[in-house]
């Protein structure tokens, strides 16, 4: 049966395991998936520039054997002329086995996938959900730490804006024991309604900082993200905490030697180059296991609309 | 004060007291031609002050929009001057077209052929979202 992924919630917390553990296996075995998707079409529909994620999409098609149509540039596709995503996704529908689809619009996935024949996943709905950034998240904290018991997961800079944030707190407060660390500045907190639906809901311990370097000691996983200058409401705070939410070698200092320090990418200057080099970073490997839960997913959508 | 008892129509009772207005204009009672009488502030043994509205047609009401503005309004149906019907609302599931999404960001303010769909998130807090955008409605 026909099935999209359009927010994290789309997947039971059983689904995700099996999605990491196949994920796991194309790691062990990828010449055994080398000809998974052979005859299929995945379509890459992106109404906004997104070379990573587009990119992360069509390796993990071109891995399993199968074959991508592109659309990258909405200005030259019909959509500009005024068609709606829903006839888009009718259009494509024909054409592809499977959707994936970035649009700024919060929302447009659903619609595709209301009108798509074939299974849509989301890659980005303006700042609403991102959720296979989510799946490349999880199985980074898995993979690295070994499961999610336990963990104290620190996560810095806009938690207000960031939609990878809110969804990798949706995804983690299902697991239970696992407490939070919020670190950002009074603007960018984590909004209200995530804390109340995913952690005071659940009983999930955290607490909010507005500086990173307190809590480093305290950490098991540090998922860092970007503070734009231009949230913040004055100057003066924002000259007083920008430092605050640059990791550098003198802050990494200070932290577990198992940590794993996180980020969505692209990083611009939050993470010093010079942490790089440390073993706790994972975000380049984060982009790595992106890419193999996406073929994981891919895997599975196609499977159940065979079935 | 008195108010004519309907033969034939539709009576919204026990409103919340205040909320009369705001179904009147989710209902679009205004561009009805038959008599419709809003009461606010009457006096009820059970709630201490209620809204009671009454409107002299049979015409199909969307119960939708009662259960979004006050769950806990009943509604009467008249027919020959007898009480054929008294139905209790409750929140409904999902409002299809009932409240339009405010958010500039979400798809339904360009495709304008969307229905406005919001869902009930949280009975307690009678939160419904955007189901596209999951904006919480005001």
């Amino acid at each position: 049966m026909r099935r999209s992924v359009i927010d994290i919630s789309d997947l039971s917390p059983a689904e995700l395991e099996a999605l990491m553990d196949t994920a796991e296996d194309i790691i062990a075995h990828p010449a055994a998936y080398a000809e998974s998707c052979r005859g299929k079409k995945l379509a890459t529909l992106f109404f906004e520039p997104s070379t990573r994620t587009r990119m992360s999409f069509e390796a993990a098609m071109y891995e399993l054997g199968g074959n991508v149509l592109s659309m990258t540039d909405a200005a030259s596709s019909s959509a500009a002329k005024g068609e709606s995503v829903a006839d888009t996704a009718r259009v494509i529908s024909c054409y592809a086995d499977i959707i994936a689809m970035r649009h700024p619009k919060e929302g447009a996935a659903l619609v595709a996938a209301n009108n798509a024949t074939v299974p849509v996943i989301n890659a980005g709905d303006g700042g609403h959900c991102h959720p296979t950034q989510t799946l490349a998240d999880l199985l980074t904290i898995r993979r690295e730490k070994g499961g999610f018991s336990g963990l104290t997961v620190g996560l810095c800079g806009d938690l207000k804006f960031g939609r990878t944030v809110h969804s990798l707190v949706n995804a983690l407060s299902r697991y239970g024991d696992i407490r939070f660390v919020l670190i950002s500045p009074e603007e960018l907190k984590l909004p209200s309604y995530v804390k109340e639906d995913a952690l005071k809901s659940k009983g999930i311990p955290y607490r909010q900082t507005e500086r990173l370097e307190e809590v480093m000691p305290d950490l098991d996983v540090l998922y860092m993200t970007r503070v734009q200058k231009e949230r913040f409401f004055n100057e003066e705070d924002y000259l007083r905490l920008k430092d605050s939410y640059i990791l550098d070698p003198a802050k990494m200092a200070a932290a577990k030697e198992d940590l794993i320090v996180m980020h969505p990418l692209p990083r611009v200057n939050e993470i010093s180059v010079a942490v790089d080099r440390d073993p706790r970073a994972c975000y380049f490997k984060q982009v790595l296991y992106g890419k193999y839960m996406r073929m994981a997913l891919i895997l599975k959508l196609l499977g159940e609309a065979a079935s | 004060m008195n108010i004519d008892s309907i033969q034939t129509g539709i009576v919204i009772d026990h409103i919340t007291a205040g909320r009369a207005m705001r179904l009147y204009e989710l209902l679009d009672l205004g561009s009805l031609e038959c008599s419709v009488a809003i009461i606010q502030h009457a006096v009820s043994r059970k709630m201490g002050r209620k809204d009671i509205i009454k409107i002299d047609a049979d015409i199909p009401v969307n119960f939708d929009v009662i259960g979004y503005v006050d769950p806990s309004a009943t509604v009467n149906i008249i027919r020959e001057g007898k009480l054929v019907e008294k139905r209790e609302i409750g929140m409904p599931g999902t409002l299809v077209n009932v409240i339009k999404c405010k958010n500039p960001r979400c798809i339904t303010s360009t495709e304008q052929e969307l229905d406005h769909v919001f869902r009930l998130a949280d009975r307690n807090r009678a939160l419904y979202r955007c189901a596209y955008c999951d904006t919480a409605a005001k």
